[in-house]
């Protein structure tokens, strides 16, 4: 087989992605970066993320998606790990596969329509686990939806429907490590939590990166759910609670497509700084 | 709804930059339509703006809540000629600004409006008026006959004339009234209040002698257009365009707050949303006052869903005065139409405008509100009159609290409800009171009013 081809095939293979990534991605990024400098066809400079920045709603909606993604990632890198290795340890190979299979159904519904559902646990007069709820001393939908609460319930929803699939990927990961390397450790008397965590996790620790960094470029951009229980509960979860719900009401409410870009720009520059700490912590770029 | 965001939390992929991509899709549509747009500008001052190009007998789209299709319906059988589609969506209700944001979205891609836009907020017209090309058509430049518009209750048109422009038509007339049971207050040997300092007195003694039977509710967003209006509290002024003034601490805002607060404390008013199921099951039967807008006649009481109230219990007193004061009503709504200066087919969106808001086939016969055109609405009351359903003066109280709406709140370009529902609702559910909230409430306010525009005095 000749290598020219293989190389020529290849350019073919990703050219429909590079294509979309840079007409969805890098064009849309570079627009958004010239719009976030620029006021009815003006350089303004960094004007228009000064105006962002100083409105009333930014302080709370970074607090909001801060507090969110510090909760939502440190369970879900946490729980994630721990369900992943105690379902591999599991002898048993149709209870391990349908207890994975039950952990991703949740992940299957779509965003909007698990935050739906949601409502109708995290309303005490309809719920099904209404006696949870009433445990916590909340009687009413509005008590549930308390500024002080959200964080946690975002978090999760957002656990909800997404540490299943990571806890297959996990399994994926953890059966990548050598047989070989597993039975050494075994001999030499390594129980499970030994082997987990001198084996295992250093294994792993490539993809628990990467699965930070994905979780936390969702995580910031927290929307979908703010907003459906914005409707829901009329208002009282408020139409500007996160970033992205911001950025929203600039574009579309006000007609500031100006600030809106700002803030999309705010985002993107945060979870990239982010993104590259767990890369370089990670070690997700080298090459083994 | 707003499909374009609908996006899992599960997939980040691009959606890092959603927002821009939306507005580089609408530049590309900017840059395709604007071609088209450059020869709209010719025949337009018959109707007072500048119109499209009139195009007879195209299809006009109209945008309708739920509650509002009957309309729709008996239009359409009404006139089976005129090409129209219906499309539902849900009239902004609760503050949502479904009606502004997808607008905005067409305004960016220089295509796709409507012609013809329910809106169940008061608050859109101040909106809808403004900015470079504002959406709503003016329409007492010469599109709309003069004689019609006089046609509506006085002051009915108030919320959506700014600077002697009419930019939409009522549906409706929401004032508020105080809801009674006639059937409670003679079995607890109890008279109708008319003034607040009596409201507050039967609330207190109610909760003490018959504990569980409530007199009002503020669960739900528009209880300050309830309370705050009715009691004539300056909280929401607007001057001109541009200027916004609250002033939560004047003695009336802090006076109806703190009866607010006592009777929340006795448990005579309650903080459960009127329309949630619970509010049914805990209070049918139960509800021997409830101050709210003239629609929860058929929302609430006549309502085999609701509170489905015996015929010949349910009354409705006039609005509230303060002692020695004049009364005055609030106002909770009461739906607008507009048409969209974009529509090429003007002739069929005021056709359709004039059928909704003024024909007996829709306003008479299935409007569950008062409504907003005069003979339809002395019509109206007769109908209601001869149902028998309602007992006392209802027709004549409803007149009264309708042409009585206090003029001192204004309809700023924000909703007052959406501030309330997040700064006041949560922590009053929580057992702040009230009348701590109100210096948080006059933040709040201020700083909304700030970011949309308004010159806070």
């Amino acid at each position: 087989m000749a290598t020219g081809q293989q190389a020529r095939m290849s350019y073919v293979f990703v050219s429909g992605y590079t294509v979309l990534a840079v007409a969805f991605g890098l064009v849309p990024t570079l627009y958004a970066l010239y719009l976030s400098v620029m006021r009815d066809g003006r350089f303004v400079g960094v004007d228009n993320f000064v105006r962002v920045v100083g409105d009333f709603r930014f302080l709370p909606a970074v607090q909001h998606v801060a507090l969110f993604v510090a909760i939502w990632l440190t369970c879900l890198l946490a729980f994630v790990v721990v369900l992943a290795l105690v379902v591999h340890s599991i002898g048993q190979r149709w209870l391990s596969s349908s207890i994975r299979f039950i952990y991703y159904i949740p992940g299957a519904l779509a965003g909007a329509s698990s935050v739906v559902l949601w409502l109708f646990l995290l309303d005490p007069t309809v719920s099904p686990v209404s006696a949870v709820l009433h445990l916590f001393g909340l009687e009413t939908f509005v008590q549930t939806v308390s500024p002080g609460n959200l964080p946690v319930i975002f978090a999760i929803i957002a656990f909800w429907t997404g540490a299943g699939g990571w806890i297959v990927v996990m399994y994926g990961a953890l059966n990548n490590i050598p047989r070989e390397v597993m039975e050494a450790a075994r001999i030499d008397g390594a129980g499970p939590i030994r082997t987990a965590r001198h084996i295992q996790l250093p294994m792993m620790r490539k993809w628990i990166s990467y699965m930070a960094i994905m979780s936390l470029a969702a995580g910031t951009q927290l929307f979908v759910e703010p907003r459906v229980l914005s409707q829901a509960s009329k208002g009282v979860v408020p139409i500007d609670y996160s970033l992205n719900q911001l950025a929203y009401l600039y574009a579309f409410k006000q007609n500031d497509n100006n600030g809106s870009a700002a803030i999309a720009v705010l985002l993107l520059v945060v979870s990239l700084a982010l993104s590259m700490f767990f890369v370089i912590k990670g070690g997700l770029f080298e090459r083994d | 709804m707003l499909s374009v965001h609908r996006t899992a939390i599960t997939k980040p992929s691009q959606r890092l930059f959603l927002t821009a991509t939306v507005a580089a899709a609408a530049l590309a549509l900017t840059a395709c339509s604007s071609g088209g747009d450059a020869g709209d500008s010719g025949s337009t001052s018959e109707f007072g703006f500048a119109a499209a190009t009139q195009e007879d007998g195209s299809t006009i789209t109209v945008w309708v809540d739920a509650s509002r299709e009957p309309a729709a319906d008996a239009f359409i059988a009404a006139h089976p000629d005129t090409p129209i589609k219906v499309e539902t969506y849900d009239g902004g209700a609760n503050g949502s600004g479904s009606f502004q944001t997808k607008i905005t979205a067409f305004d960016q891609a220089g295509d796709g409006w409507p012609d013809v836009v329910f809106s169940t907020q008061n608050n859109d017209a101040a909106w809808a008026s403004q900015g470079e090309d504002p959406f709503a058509a003016q329409l007492n430049n010469g599109y709309v006959d003069q004689s019609f518009l006089d046609g509506f209750t006085e002051g009915a048109l108030a919320p959506v004339t700014i600077d002697d422009t009419v930019y939409g038509l009522r549906n409706d007339l929401a004032p508020t009234v105080t809801w009674y049971d006639q059937s409670l207050l003679d079995q607890f040997g109890y008279t109708l209040p008319t003034t607040w300092e009596e409201y507050e007195a039967l609330g207190l003694k109610v909760a003490a002698e018959h504990p569980g039977y409530i007199i009002g509710s503020v669960g739900d967003a528009w209880a300050p257009e309830v309370y705050f209006w009715g009691a004539q509290a300056p909280v929401n002024v607007v001057t001109g365009s541009d200027e916004f003034s609250t002033d939560t601490s004047d003695p009336k805002s802090v006076a109806i707050a703190e009866i607010i607060d006592n009777l929340i404390d006795a448990g005579s008013l309650v903080q459960d949303s009127v329309f949630s199921p619970d509010f049914v099951t805990k209070y049918t039967g139960k509800v021997l006052l409830l101050p709210g807008p003239v629609w929860f006649s058929g929302a609430l009481f006549q309502n085999a869903d609701s509170l489905n109230s015996a015929a010949g219990t349910i009354g409705a007193g006039l609005p509230l005065a303060w002692d020695g004061d004049e009364a005055v009503a609030g106002n909770v709504g009461g739906g607008t139409w507009f048409v969209s200066s974009h529509s090429k087919n003007l002739a069929a969106a005021k056709e359709f405008l004039e059928f909704v808001t003024s024909s007996d086939e829709y306003q008479v016969e299935l409007a569950p509100g008062l409504p907003a055109y005069t003979a339809a609405a002395d019509k109206w009351l007769v109908k209601q009159g001869e149902s028998n359903f309602f007992t006392g003066d209802f027709a004549p109280n409803l007149t009264t609290a309708a042409s009585s709406v206090w003029d001192g709140w204004g309809y700023p370009k924000f909703s007052q409800e959406s501030v309330w529902a997040k700064t006041v609702t949560p922590d009053l559910a929580s057992g702040t009171s009230l009348v701590d909230l109100l210096p948080a409430w006059q933040t709040a306010l201020e700083n909304e009013a700030q970011v949309n525009g308004y010159t806070v005095k």
